[in-house]
């Protein structure tokens, strides 16, 4: 067998990886996503064992529920040709690998630095000297944006390359917000500290992230979560994607200047966060999820409160989501805006809500799922167009839909479960794949662990890894001025991407 | 139109009518009470992810606190959390809370430059960085201008250019691939010129101090006017903190 079929949280011996030649890895690696729509690379990394670099490459198939994993050892020195000269997808993946190791991969578009991290291989490539693509004419002309933007936002570079009004291209550089994460994860040696970097890596996405370690974490360590445990971090997630989508319908309508949906949605999110609040103290769940048990147990009287908060929140939204969604104004700035076909989102492995806004099924609550989502039965939000507007419906079913999901979840509060004994110490050399549907989409964590159970490498990839791209796409052809209203439209994440 | 008229009227009042008195809702953990019980100190500081518990007497500096809850959770009789959210400070040793007390933390006056408070009393215009921050303090200063908390009601805007601004908010631990940016952003803003540090990665660098992508070098070389701690700063400590620097 060239490859090993896992699920969703397994752990295995990492020696049950087949270690396969290079072309060989080239081949299936290649071969299980071309023509199959519904596979793609949830992660694909490198790590160093002495000399060496050893490649591991996970293929999540949607329809299986398995993910395929294979490894492949390989010298710094020799080139390799690149997984991206047959398909586009891998080709954030390569350039990730070529910056930390050093490899080269023949037939790759352009290795160019992906986040600067602190200890990539080749640290005379410094942030301010990026190779932006340019285009020689005397009727194009650049627009450099960032790394710090207008509002109070994350930042990054965005270099647009414009004919007169229009957006030709646009590049998006990013790594202004890398904090050497990944290695945090292996210094900092306590589950506390880890959880609290979990938390860290996107700090919108805390339900996601945190669930994401969380399970990781008790795969490793060979604990199954009560239904407390479950429950707890499928509120969670839900809750979050609420606030957050109402966070973005307001910044939505705040690019497009429409006040009155810019007010009522922002402040349509605060009872949502404080609730948050309420049930676990603070109002972006920091704290709330950690691996073994659960500090916050989620009580019969927060469910009571949460329904009333639902009911006030439903009545406001509608009516405020009625009114936009009639609007002439709103609808010329969101349709036809910002479009990602298809085959574009499909070509570049963009995933959650920005894949599902562009027609392509990608959820890993249904794929792969977790928690309680097998109860669930997650029908995932389908939109065709791809465009601001399909964006902006899919934050309105998505909204509507975690609010049916959380309503059902509450119905029947579990029990807490005593506290567990402490969590054994993890599986030595061992590895462990996790993946969550969090607001943006698919995050994926890996672990390896060395012969005492220590942290070996822990890779993160954020949904925004993929989807910074589907933006570049979507903003071709538009005005400039529509920029913004496309950028929001994804709200993608910095400190997400950069790690 | 009528149906715009009924969503205002089916909004009614969202502001807040009293930043200083209103109550925030639930277990919110702002400023720690530690009593003087008699603990073991070393389980006590040694659980504490971030180290921001320090013993003999037991102190924990909210400059590094996430207020993640877990002390309080495993010595409960020795620490709580209030929900008192006015915990800005304008000197770094006042985020220090120390055992038996009990009294809400307050700006030292004389730390206030005399131009801070006949310049921005009633206009205050910020610039702010991200610099390493993880877009959950940068959410909370969005939400302290939504309708509820309103600050700009106090004559406090975030501004665009810096050109335009009186001061910087800095969030985050302070990346090496942004210090740069922040430099020039810094430079950029005209005299006289405030610098506010929110969250605990920005105070102290939380977990990223010691991280080699960070470099807090800028902090080294300025003077803080206002530390505003939380992980993420709540928008009513944001707004209090600021509204007390500047007498308004
Ligand atoms: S609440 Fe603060 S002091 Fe207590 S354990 Fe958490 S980080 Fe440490």
């Amino acid at each position: 067998m060239n490859y090993i079929t896992l699920l969703n949280n397994q752990t295995i011996g990492i020696a049950a990886i087949p270690e396969i030649p290079y072309d060989t890895f080239f081949e299936i690696n290649t071969g299980f996503i071309t023509q199959h729509p519904e596979r793609h690379c949830v992660n694909y990394f490198g790590y160093k064992i002495g000399d060496a670099i050893k490649l591991i490459c996970c293929i999540a198939d949607d329809d299986t529920h398995q993910i395929y994993v294979s490894a492949c050892v390989v010298k710094r020195e020799t080139p390799l040709l690149a997984l991206t000269s047959k398909l586009l997808c891998f080709e954030k993946f390569e350039r990730e690998i070529h910056e930390n190791f050093g490899i080269n991969f023949i037939h790759h578009p352009w290795l160019k630095p992906l986040r600067y991290a602190f200890n990539r291989f080749d640290t005379s490539q410094t942030i301010a000297n990026y190779p932006f693509y340019s285009i020689k004419s005397e009727e194009l002309h650049e627009v450099g944006v960032g790394p710090i933007h207008a509002g109070v936002i994350e930042p990054g570079h965005f270099r647009f390359i414009c004919n007169g009004e229009q957006i030709l291209h646009l590049e998006i550089q990013l790594g202004y917000q890398h904090r050497g994460i990944e290695q945090l994860f292996l210094d900092k040696k306590e589950l506390l500290q880890r959880a609290t970097l979990a938390e860290n890596i996107a700090g919108d996405t805390v339900a996601g992230h945190a669930t994401a370690f969380a399970s990781l974490w008790e795969s490793l360590c060979h604990f199954q979560p009560s239904r407390d445990l479950d429950f707890a971090r499928t509120v969670a997630q839900e809750l979050e994607r609420i606030a957050i989508h109402t966070g973005d319908l307001s910044a939505l309508c705040a690019d497009i200047a429409y006040q009155l949906g810019a007010s009522v949605f922002g402040r349509l999110r605060t009872p949502i966060v404080n609730f948050m609040q309420e049930w676990g103290g603070n109002r972006l769940s920091k704290g709330l999820i950690r691996a073994g048990h659960n500090p916050f147990p989620f009580t019969p009287a927060l469910a009571a409160r949460l329904l009333v908060v639902f009911d006030a929140f439903v009545a406001d939204f509608d009516e405020m989501c009625k009114q936009m969604f009639k609007l002439p104004s709103a609808s010329s700035r969101f349709e036809r805006t910002g479009v990602v076909s298809h085959d574009d989102v499909l070509s570049i492995n963009a995933v959650g809500m920005a894949a599902r806004s562009s027609g392509l099924q990608r959820d890993i609550r249904l794929s792969h799922p977790y928690g309680l989502y097998p109860e669930l039965n997650h029908e995932p939000v389908i939109k065709r167009h791809g465009d601001v507007y399909s964006r902006v419906q899919m934050r309105k079913e998505e909204i509507k839909q975690s609010i049916e999901y959380v309503r059902k979840l509450i119905a029947s509060v579990p029990h807490p479960q005593p506290a567990p004994s402490p969590l054994q110490q993890p599986q030595t050399d061992a590895f462990t794949i996790t993946l969550v549907e969090a607001w943006r989409g698919e995050i994926c964590h890996c672990a390896i662990t060395d012969a005492q159970g220590e942290l070996l490498i822990y890779k993160i990839k954020d949904p925004s890894f993929h989807n910074w791209m589907a933006l570049a796409m979507a903003v071709r052809n538009n005005e400039i001025s529509d920029f913004p209203v496309s950028n929001k439209s994804f709200n993608l994440s910095y400190a997400g991407h950069d790690l | 139109m009528l149906d715009t008229l009924k969503i205002l009227y089916h909004q009614g009042k969202q502001f807040i009518p009293n930043v200083r008195t209103a109550q925030v809702p639930g277990i919110f953990r702002g400023r720690p009470l530690i009593s003087l019980q008699t603990v073991d100190q070393a389980a006590l500081t040694s659980l504490c992810p971030m180290r921001a518990i320090t013993a003999n007497p037991v102190a924990i500096d909210l400059g590094k606190c996430t207020f993640c809850g877990a002390c309080a959770q495993q010595f409960p009789d020795k620490i709580s959390f209030t929900t008192d959210y006015k915990i800005a400070t304008n000197q770094r040793e006042s985020l220090i809370i120390t055992a038996g007390d009990d009294t809400p933390l307050q700006l030292n006056p004389q730390m206030i430059r005399p131009e801070i408070r006949s310049l921005f009393r009633s206009s205050l215009k910020l610039r702010q960085v991200s610099a390493g921050g993880d877009n959950s303090s940068e959410w909370e200063l969005n939400a302290a201008n939504n309708v509820q908390f309103d600050i700009s009601r106090f004559g406090i805007e975030f501004v665009a250019s810096p050109r335009h601004a009186d001061g910087i908010v800095i969030t985050g631990p302070i990346t090496n691939n942004m210090a740069e940016a922040l430099q020039i952003c810094y430079d950029a803003v005209p005299h006289p010129k405030i610098i506010v540090l929110v969250g605990t990665d920005a105070i102290s660098g939380g977990l990223f101090a010691d991280s080699p992508a960070v470099n807090r070098s800028f902090l080294q070389n300025n003077t803080v006017d206002l530390y505003i701690p939380g992980n993420p700063a709540h928008p009513l400590t944001f707004i209090n903190g600021l509204l007390n620097l500047i007498g308004a």
